[in-house]
């Protein structure tokens, strides 16, 4: 029964071949990744691409179709609960129990995972602070804004002490402030040790606060990396922006940019150009006789790595 | 109680009395100040009782009690008050109550993500409704006590008998509520619960009815707890007493692993 505990570096999380079905329809197609204690890993991809389902699956309320999961060094199959004892989940749609106060709310749940009232209310006490809701303690949750239900329930999932924090896009729908605000409490966490597994279909989240991420795509996993790898695996240093009058913009032939930069990404309505030397693309672009309304010089970010693997933008 | 193993699934943890007591303390805390609530369910069968009970049962006179001998009306119709009273505390909290909570509030999904399992949430439930339907009998008890509407010392085991009919009851509507669709589908409760009430040897004895008849009512849940319960208050038992026993725990031991499985397909896809 009593197994010996597992080597430092072994994996928290380790999938096979992971796969999820639902009747016809694949949500996850045979997926490999291991996560590392104290890591911080992301899922980046569109809606749809199978983040989600991967996340049920290792918080134990999904059934995994085929392949291997283990987690804690166990099968969810068979350790269900003892594995969401050590787990915190974040799930995407806020689920906080509307009939009570928002200290009652931490409480119960940490009664859920075992704990004794009196210690639940204490960590319930210190977690409130953490969340920055210490004053809204007796209040019921419906009032609450956006960015206040999410640290709630990230203070929620965090009352067991779990060993890895799953967040399923915490901060869709929030607005700038709230998310940054979100994005440091996350981040304070990750100082502390804690694992944390999240979706997101944010780049700038991705780069924030993850060590090491995979894009997923269609059901699979099309690139694996940190942000700073996959940026110079699959993008360049810098990204020119030009965006040219609407007329020209449909009509510009490739060949009348060939040569210039790295790469060339044509959307809709602006042209990429991928090079070392963002600043030398204008003068170059100019000097064919094209005359872009704007040219914008960027660092290269994971939105770029994500339509070099896909050929479309991430979120549309 | 054994665990409730379905192949391909998650395992599901073995059924915990102590998880599902967690149930009924968050139950306990969102009542919070809305406990008023609950007494609505005492007055109604006090309103049967004293409409009905007295003031039909004055010009009724007596009717055949459960051995056939002639017993006051009152006496006849106050144990199945208390047995509908019963149902009806069950079937609130299990269909609307429990609906809300699987559907719009999400709290299962919330539940389900800690160790607890869909059979702690489905007993827990089970058990806050026969606290909840058992205050009601309590009630509604002390006043049948008071009134002097009973014949044996053995009426004190209505309350147990009560609480079995809860039991079957509330597993049964948890279990039927988590194919409901809409809030629309609730007027299928009515349809149910309303002929149960009126039928069920509740107003006068079931001898009434053709002898087909009889014999399906005798088969329906709630006259199974009327009879019960009026055995046990007028005194009048045989071991046909015992048969009502089995039927309403086998009702709500059925009802549970069904609400246990259907929570955990709902749920844990």
């Amino acid at each position: 029964m009593a197994k010996p505990p597992a080597p430092a570096q072994a994996p928290l999380i380790a999938a096979r071949g992971l796969t999820k079905r639902f009747g016809d329809f694949t949500a996850v197609d045979a997926i490999d990744f291991d996560v590392a204690p104290g890591e911080s890993f992301g899922f980046l991809g569109p809606n749809g691409a199978g983040k989600t389902s991967t996340m049920r699956m290792i918080g134990c309320v999904s059934p995994v179709t085929a392949g291997e999961l283990r987690i804690l060094g166990r099968d969810p199959t068979t350790d269900g609960p003892r594995i969401r004892g050590r787990l915190g989940v974040v799930p995407q749609q806020d689920t906080l129990d509307t009939d009570l106060s928002v200290m009652d709310n931490l409480v119960i749940y940490g009664r859920y995972f075992g704990l004794t009232r009196a210690e639940s209310r204490r960590r319930a006490a210190e977690l409130l602070e953490f969340a920055q809701l210490a004053d809204r303690a007796g209040d019921r949750v419906d009032p609450l804004s956006g960015g206040m239900k999410r640290r709630l329930t990230i203070a929620r999932a965090l009352i067991n002490e779990p060993s890895i924090l799953l967040l399923d896009e915490p901060t869709t729908g929030l607005d700038p402030q709230a998310r940054h605000l979100l994005w440091d409490r996350l981040y304070r966490l990750k100082q502390r040790g804690v694992t944390l597994v999240l979706t997101t279909h944010y780049m700038d989240e991705a780069e924030q606060l993850c060590d090491r991420l995979v894009v997923m795509d269609k059901a699979r996993i099309v690139a694996e990396g940190s942000p700073r790898e996959l940026i110079e695996r699959y993008s360049s240093r810098e990204v020119t922006e030009l965006r040219f009058p609407v007329g020209v913009q449909e009509t510009l032939a490739d060949a009348q940019l060939e040569g210039i930069g790295d790469r060339i990404d044509r959307l809709p309505d602006r042209v990429l150009v991928y090079s070392d030397d963002g600043e030398a693309v204008g003068p170059a672009v100019h000097a064919r006789g094209l005359r872009p309304e704007t040219v914008l010089v960027r660092r290269s970010s994971l939105e770029d790595v994500f339509l070099r693997l896909t050929g479309r933008t991430l979120v549309d | 109680m054994a665990s409730l193993p379905a192949a391909g699934r998650i395992a599901p943890a073995r059924l915990s009395g102590r998880r599902a007591a967690l149930m009924v303390e968050r139950n306990t805390m969102a009542l919070g100040s809305s406990w008023m609530m609950v007494l609505g369910g005492f007055f109604e069968p006090l309103f049967y009782l004293l409409s009905i009970g007295f003031g039909l049962g004055g010009m009724v006179g007596d009717v055949p009690g459960p051995d056939g001998r002639p017993i006051a009306y009152a006496l006849f119709v106050a144990p199945a008050l208390l047995a509908s009273s019963s149902m009806n505390g069950a079937i609130t909290e299990c269909t609307f109550n429990f609906f809300f909570k699987l559907t719009y509030q999400k709290t299962y999904d919330a539940v389900l993500s800690t160790p607890m399992s869909p059979g702690d949430v489905a007993l827990g439930e089970i058990g806050w409704a026969i606290i909840r339907s058992t205050l009601y009998s309590v009630g509604f008890f002390a006043v049948l006590l008071a009134l002097g509407l009973y014949r044996s010392p053995l009426a004190i085991l209505a309350i147990p008998a009560a609480m079995l009919l809860s039991w079957a009851f509330s597993a049964v509507a948890l279990a039927l509520t988590t194919w409901m669709r809409g809030w629309q589908d609730f007027d299928l409760i009515f349809l149910v619960t309303l002929p149960l009430f009126l039928f069920s040897g509740t107003f006068y004895p079931v001898t009434a009815y053709p002898e087909a008849l009889r014999v399906l009512v005798e088969w329906t849940p709630l006259y199974q707890g009327v009879a019960l319960i009026r055995a046990l208050v007028t005194g009048i038992m045989d071991v046909g007493a015992l048969a009502h026993v089995a039927y309403l725990l086998a009702m709500g031991v059925v009802g549970l692993a069904v609400v246990s499985r259907r929570l955990d397909r709902l749920l844990r896809k």
